[in-house]
């Protein structure tokens, strides 16, 4: 396996809010190595994408705190760096792509304005070096006539050539390590297919790592090695494609992909998980998913599961695994 | 009754939106350029059955809804349920007619008054078409309602604030079942809520349907789910129906180059499938003053010289498919 480049370690993020305290993400501990795509799947809430800007420090603190864990990023622990040094970071080493490009872009600069910003603070190109590096960065996502397009605005591009502005700007400063917050949730299927391929070819072109956050799981099933499944702020499941797919072992994941309606054949009656999510400001005690579960038995209400390994490179957090 | 009525059948429906420029050139009386939202499509669907309405965003699905319900006015073309055209109806009649075509919208949050009650919002349609006298009466109602839904006696009083989402499209399925409709329209219904909730809801669907003898036309652009529910299925491409026939053939074995494209498109939950590809070039063409010939044109794998000139008519190709497309 290649070296690791990013690990979580119980990484903790509360919000302090005017109702009453809230954790977004518990425990949170997981690797991506040189070169992986790691998909990180769950409902909404369950802290996704909280998760992920964790690790750009994009929490807002307050109301956000980061109370226990680490992570570590190329060998240092991100959480201990200072304004400046975080600056040096994102961007440059780590990009991120957010799910809405239509609000994650600026819509009263022009495309080259926006990303020669980047390329002018970080890089220390010239103005001209910049107009140009921007053409080639367009070119290179698929935009066809970048030269012409260069003075555009945001709204005068379709929702999947604003992902291609967002991926272009992600990848102005050459990083390392990619994040993708749903970037293919808001667009068409036919859409979602290029942009999916074209992330898959960036990454290898670059080889970068990647940290892919989705709720669909159709989508992970074909873009990442590795897959985390998290529910109700925990990470409850944590294994490569094959084993997540063929051999899944919480329960939260067997029932979620007995959820999805099939392409290939028709049942008459869906296998659905019962219930709904647990309040998060008031989450049950032990395992968050013991209410919705079928297999709950005593402990799963008193104790929260432990990950522990249920085959080679395969954990899964659930008390059924615990007895030996 | 035989199993094969057509309950809705639309003929030739359009709605072309006019976009001027600004407020000048449309008191100069300049012409507008013209969105063909919705251009000419036909359909119809038998009782007790699903048609399912598939395409992407802008192509026509949700202003078709709107058409069929005459939330908007046509600017062609015939809605007839039971051999009636509904566009002809007094807004008396409409009324009337009102009772039998019942909507559920996609956002559970927005399609539910967050001032009412759930009795408020599931007795009044009752009220406007007076089909529960006695407060007793309705009560008993809107409790057999929640029960079909799976909600219970203790939701009666609650504001929409206090349900999930899942809970809320209960609460909009509800209401439209509140004066017992033959022919229910969802509007991506299942499509703002998490998979775990969608499954619960899809099959709160499907057994409705059965105790109900209800007939559905389910408005998706989620393929998987278009094929879970659906006993037929139309896939609409700006403006326009494609192809049409039963959900089984045309998964299995799509014709129209835009239904294979779509279907290719989509990354299915199992990394052994092939993965997702897009198999047509460039994106989605443009609804304003589109040119004649096929819509596909300029990104068609079989496009010949025929398909600039003339707009392909959906002809029957057996099997009780039809498809859109002059190069099969």
């Amino acid at each position: 396996m290649a070296e690791p480049v990013l690990a979580l370690d119980d990484l903790t993020v509360r919000f302090r809010l005017r109702r009453g305290e809230l954790t977004a993400v518990d425990g949170v501990s997981f690797t991506v190595h040189r070169g992986e795509t790691f998909g990180l799947v769950g409902e909404s809430g369950s802290g996704k994408s909280v998760t992920a800007r964790s690790i750009m420090r994009l929490i807002p603190e307050p109301p956000g705190e980061i109370p226990r864990g680490r992570i570590d990023f190329e060998g240092r622990d991100v959480l201990g760096l200072n304004d400046a040094e975080m600056r040096a970071l994102r961007g440059r080493r780590i990009a991120m792509v957010f799910q809405e490009p239509m609000s994650a872009l600026n819509p009263v600069f022009t495309v080259s304005a926006q990303i020669s910003d980047a390329l002018r603070t970080n890089l220390g190109l010239s103005k001209q070096e910049a107009r140009e590096r921007v053409v080639e960065l367009l070119a290179l996502v698929g935009i066809p006539s970048p030269r012409k397009r260069l003075d555009s605005y945001v709204h005068e591009f379709s929702g999947g050539m604003r992902q291609r502005v967002m991926l272009a700007m992600a990848l102005s400063c050459n990083p390392t390590f990619l994040i993708a917050d749903e970037p293919t949730t808001a667009l068409d299927v036919t859409i979602q297919a290029t942009i999916l391929e074209l992330i898959t070819s960036m990454i290898e072109r670059f080889g970068m790592s990647l940290i892919f956050i989705t709720h669909n799981l159709g989508v992970v099933a074909h873009a990442c090695d590795t897959i985390g499944v998290m529910y109700a702020s925990h990470l409850v499941e944590l294994g490569s494609k094959r084993e997540i797919f063929r051999n899944p072992q919480h329960p939260y994941t067997v029932g979620l992909l007995n959820s999805i309606p099939r392409l290939d054949t028709q049942a008459k009656y869906l296998t659905p998980i019962t219930g709904t999510v647990c309040n998060m400001m008031d989450p049950p005690q032990g395992c968050k998913f013991h209410p919705r579960c079928a297999h709950a038995m005593e402990i799963c209400k008193r104790e929260i599961p432990p990950m522990r390994e249920v085959a080679p490179g395969h954990h899964a957090a659930c008390h059924l695994h615990g007895r030996q | 009754m035989s199993a094969t009525e057509t309950l809705l059948e639309v003929k030739g429906l359009t709605k072309h939106f006019a976009l001027h420029a600004d407020i000048y050139s449309r008191l100069a009386g300049e012409k507008a350029q013209m969105l063909k939202a919705v251009d000419g499509i036909d359909f119809h669907i038998r009782r007790g059955e699903t048609l399912g309405l598939v395409g992407e965003s802008g192509c026509g699905k949700s202003t078709t809804a709107r058409l069929v319900t005459r939330l908007i006015e046509p600017t062609s073309g015939e809605v007839k349920l039971r051999g009636e055209n509904l566009l002809a109806f007094s807004s008396s009649r409409m009324k009337e007619a009102r009772k039998e075509i019942q909507l559920v919208f996609q956002d559970p949050y927005s399609s539910l008054n967050p001032r009412k009650t759930v009795m408020q919002i599931l007795s009044r349609p009752m009220e406007i078409h007076g089909l529960a006298k006695s407060w007793t009466e309705k009560r008993g109602r809107v409790l057999e309602l929640l029960r079909r839904v799976g909600l219970g006696v203790e939701h009666i009083d609650r504001y929409p604030h206090e349900f999930s989402g899942g809970q809320r499209q209960r609460i909009a399925i509800a209401r439209a079942l509140s004066v017992d409709p033959d022919l229910v329209i969802g509007d991506e219904p299942v499509s703002a809520l998490d998979v775990s909730i969608q499954a619960q809801i899809l099959n709160l669907f499907r057994d409705l349907q059965e105790q109900l003898g209800l007939t559905y036309l389910f408005i998706a652009h989620d393929l998987s789910v278009i094929r879970h529910i659906s006993d037929r299925v139309a896939v609409m491409y700006v403006g326009k129906i494609v192809e049409t026939g039963p959900a089984a053939a045309i998964f299995e074995n799509p014709l129209h180059p835009y239904t294979k494209a779509l279907l290719a498109a989509v990354p299915e939950a199992d990394p052994d499938k092939p993965p997702p590809k897009l198999t047509l070039k460039g994106e989605i063409s443009t609804p304003i003053d589109p040119p004649p010939g096929c819509r596909l044109c300029g990104r068609c794998p079989r496009e010949t010289a025929i398909c600039s000139q003339d707009a392909p008519p959906l002809v029957e190709v057996g099997g009780d498919r039809q498809v859109a497309c002059h190069n099969l």
